[in-house]
């Protein structure tokens, strides 16, 4: 008996370090790994998606046909839209929080570390299969990333039962990962723990996860509904065979309404965490923006017609979805409000990660005004399938989004690596990627009104200045991501030794843990103050 | 169904993948309900209602066709427009000719503008509750036999059925699958 008890003492003095070589990634089950793992994914993809908007904006830099085929550039469009928000935004989020979540809850890994081996690993392949489209007789899918039929079935590529398959392994990773989420944060939180008390960024993540546990099986639904329409004959899709091309917009956006909600509010709790640290004060209104999430996730599945309003919606419905939407300007505002409370007379200091969530605030609200202007469903009509409508989603999705991921990364990276990153550097990341991004999705607002339609690679030569001005803007806020890749290898490899709480006042179990990081981490619970 | 359990997740990913295929009855029913989406019911088959005491107000119908996927073939109304009283019964033609040399199968699939009135227009006979075969070459006029029902709204003076062709001689499917023909009569 003694015996036993000092073999286990002697277990938990012994840190068990990764193995060794690069094998170590292909088997790991340590959520740390995974989370660096889908990280390092994520960055890939956002590079390669990247490099389609140069493409994109490159053929936009002046009007007239200049460099691309207008069927490779609607390819461009595709996959540049598929891979950022398939590849680059939501396994981002999952990397933040495959580190965060055991350390935040007190746990000591993901309560299914085999399944989230399994739910990265499976990316890789999804992607390279999305990719290799592109060397496909036919090229690769271009019918837009909302894939609307009868253009993704009759009238598509061959290369479209590839793109099917892809998104069906993309849709079996993010449940898994999702239902990983979920498990951990029921049954692994420290002991003491309740709902209540978890940070902000859990129970964005708890909500996230439940929106994907519940609509991506109905985007595997849909896309499955087109390989039979493409292969067996069935007719879900055409009009011929006693089908309907518009169920295909209801079904698509039944889940991509939801959708546009996992890529954002897991940015809302990471931005929840920061903004308290450097405002030295309490986050303002927990319950409230706990309510506000969990109402948000709800009222997205009844919005999801304000994308369609043109297919020839009767009064009444556009009304409904009109409405709806509108109503969820409520929670959302309470949610800004919020953080500018958490901010109001606090001791603020701004560090790059306190510089990325200050600007979500304001340019997510931005995004979040026009989306307002959009749910009008009579201006709508005016607005539909304009740059307007790209402007909006770019607004929330690169300041809101990336700038999420981005500002998790340069807060917690000093736990993470054990190293500071480069302050100035991290500075200049900010403000070129600030300005690079307004300069580029600014202008697209008034092109958008002015009536310059999305998806197109010539456009009338009234656009010609305000484009150039964006596709300026896009090529500086695309270099400048290279600053931040060099500035996080710069960290890991000669960065300063970070404090055990590199920031002052940072709240969170997180902190409480020794830097650098041990690779097991909370192998007995912490004990949680109840206060 | 336990939803912080592996098993209860799994549960709900099977339900929300049937759901994702529910949706197309769910959608056809709410249509038929509402009325909504311009489709018109199957075939009429309860009485005429005529309100033969007072003189019926009048309105215009008009016909016309789309032909889908650039269809070389002739589809045409015989008759453009007309005027009818509320409750009463009418019928008109379109004719239709395969151009190919080689026989054919095609399928009219209706819609109503404005979408309010489709709940409204009875159709007692219609070429677009059945597949049309047709020979190469041969010409045919297909008949509508249909009454517009007296409670109409009044904001509605004139209503545009248009049909739209589809060649399916190729999707083999729908032809061996009664169901799917009689959807289709929708």
């Amino acid at each position: 008996m003694s015996e036993q008890t000092l073999t286990i003492d002697d277990h938990n003095h012994h840190d068990h370090g990764p193995a060794k070589g690069l094998l170590r990634w292909v088997f790991t089950t340590n959520h740390k790994d995974i989370g660096t793992l889908y990280l390092i994914f994520s960055l890939t993809m956002f590079f390669i998606g990247g490099m389609m908007a140069f493409v994109i904006r490159a053929e936009l830099f002046q009007p007239g046909m200049q460099l691309v085929d207008p069927g490779f550039f609607n390819q461009m469009t595709t996959m540049h839209g598929l891979i950022m928000v398939f590849g680059a935004v939501m396994p981002g989020f999952v990397g933040l929080a495959n580190w965060q979540i055991p350390l935040m809850v007190g746990a000591p890994d993901m309560a299914l570390p085999r399944m989230n081996n399994w739910s990265f690993w499976i990316l890789p392949f999804a992607f390279t299969m999305l990719l290799s489209t592109l060397f496909m007789g036919g090229g690769a899918p271009g019918f837009g990333w909302t894939f609307y039929a009868p253009l993704s079935t009759t009238y598509a590529p061959p290369s479209v039962t590839f793109f099917i398959f892809a998104i069906h392994m993309m849709g079996i990773s993010s449940i898994m990962g999702a239902m990983n989420i979920i498990v951990t944060l029921f049954n692994m939180r420290a002991p003491g723990m309740g709902l209540m008390q978890m940070p902000m960024f859990a129970w964005s993540w708890l909500i996230t996860a439940f929106l994907l546990v519940a609509v991506m099986p109905v985007l595997a639904a849909v896309v499955t509904m087109m390989l039979m329409d493409i292969h067996f004959a069935t007719s879900f899709f055409s009009a011929a065979g006693g089908g309907d091309p518009v169920l295909f917009q209801h079904i698509f956006w039944f889940f991509g309404h939801p959708e546009v909600y996992i890529m954002i509010l897991p940015a809302f709790g990471v931005v929840s965490e920061i903004l308290p640290t450097f405002s030295r004060k309490k986050l303002f209104g927990y319950h409230s923006m706990v309510y506000a999430l969990i109402a948000i996730a709800l009222l997205s599945f009844v919005v999801w017609a304000h994308h369609m309003f043109t297919v020839g919606m009767p009064i009444g419905g556009q009304l409904f979805f009109m409405y709806a939407t509108m109503l969820i300007a409520v929670p959302t505002g309470v949610k800004v409000f919020n953080w500018v409370a958490t901010m109001f007379k606090g001791s603020l200091t701004f560090e790059t990660p306190m510089l990325f969530a200050i600007a979500f605030v304001v340019l997510f609200t931005v995004g979040g005004f026009s989306g307002i202007m959009l749910a009008i469903a009579p201006v709508d009509f005016q607005y539909q399938d304009t740059y307007f409508v790209v402007a909006h989603f770019h607004y929330v999705l690169v300041p809101g989004a990336i700038f999420g991921i981005v500002a998790g990364v340069y807060y917690w990276l000093p736990k993470w690596c054990g190293k500071m990153y480069d302050e100035s550097l991290g500075k200049m990341h900010f403000w070129l990627s600030f300005i690079g991004l307004n300069l580029t999705f600014f202008p697209m607002h008034f092109v958008g009104l002015a009536g310059m339609p999305r998806r197109v690679p010539d456009y009338a030569l009234q656009f010609a200045d305000f484009n150039m001005m964006a596709s300026m803007g896009a090529f500086l806020f695309g270099t400048s991501q290279l600053i931040f890749v060099y500035l996080v290898i710069k960290a890991i490899r000669s960065g300063k030794e970070a404090a055990k709480v590199p920031w002052e006042s940072a709240e969170g179990l997180e902190w409480t843990l020794p830097t650098p990081l041990p690779y097991h981490t909370f192998t007995t619970p912490p004990v949680i103050e109840q206060k | 169904m336990n939803l912080s359990t592996p098993k209860g997740l799994i549960i709900l990913v099977v339900l929300m993948f049937g759901f994702g295929f529910a949706l197309v009855p769910l959608y056809d029913v709410f249509c038929e309900i509402t009325g909504l989406n311009g489709k018109t019911a199957g075939q009429y088959e309860g009485e005429l209602t005529t309100k033969s005491n007072e003189k019926a107000r009048e309105i215009t119908m008009q016909f016309i066709v789309n032909k889908n996927d650039n269809l070389p073939w002739e589809f045409a109304p015989n008759q453009n427009q007309m005027t009818l009283a509320l409750g009463e019964q009418k019928q008109t033609t379109y004719r239709v000719t395969n151009t190919y040399n080689t026989a054919a199968i095609a399928q009219a699939v209706p819609s109503v503008s404005p979408s309010a009135a489709a709940e409204y227009l009875h159709k007692i006979e219609c070429f677009c509750f059945e597949q049309q075969p047709l020979d190469a070459g041969e010409h045919k006029d297909m008949p509508l036999v249909f009454f517009v029902d007296p409670e109409l709204p009044e904001s509605i003076s004139k209503i545009t059925l248009s049909y739209t062709l589809f060649d399916i001689t190729n999707s083999t499917a729908p032809a061996s699958d009664p169901h799917k023909v009689k959807k289709v009569g929708n």
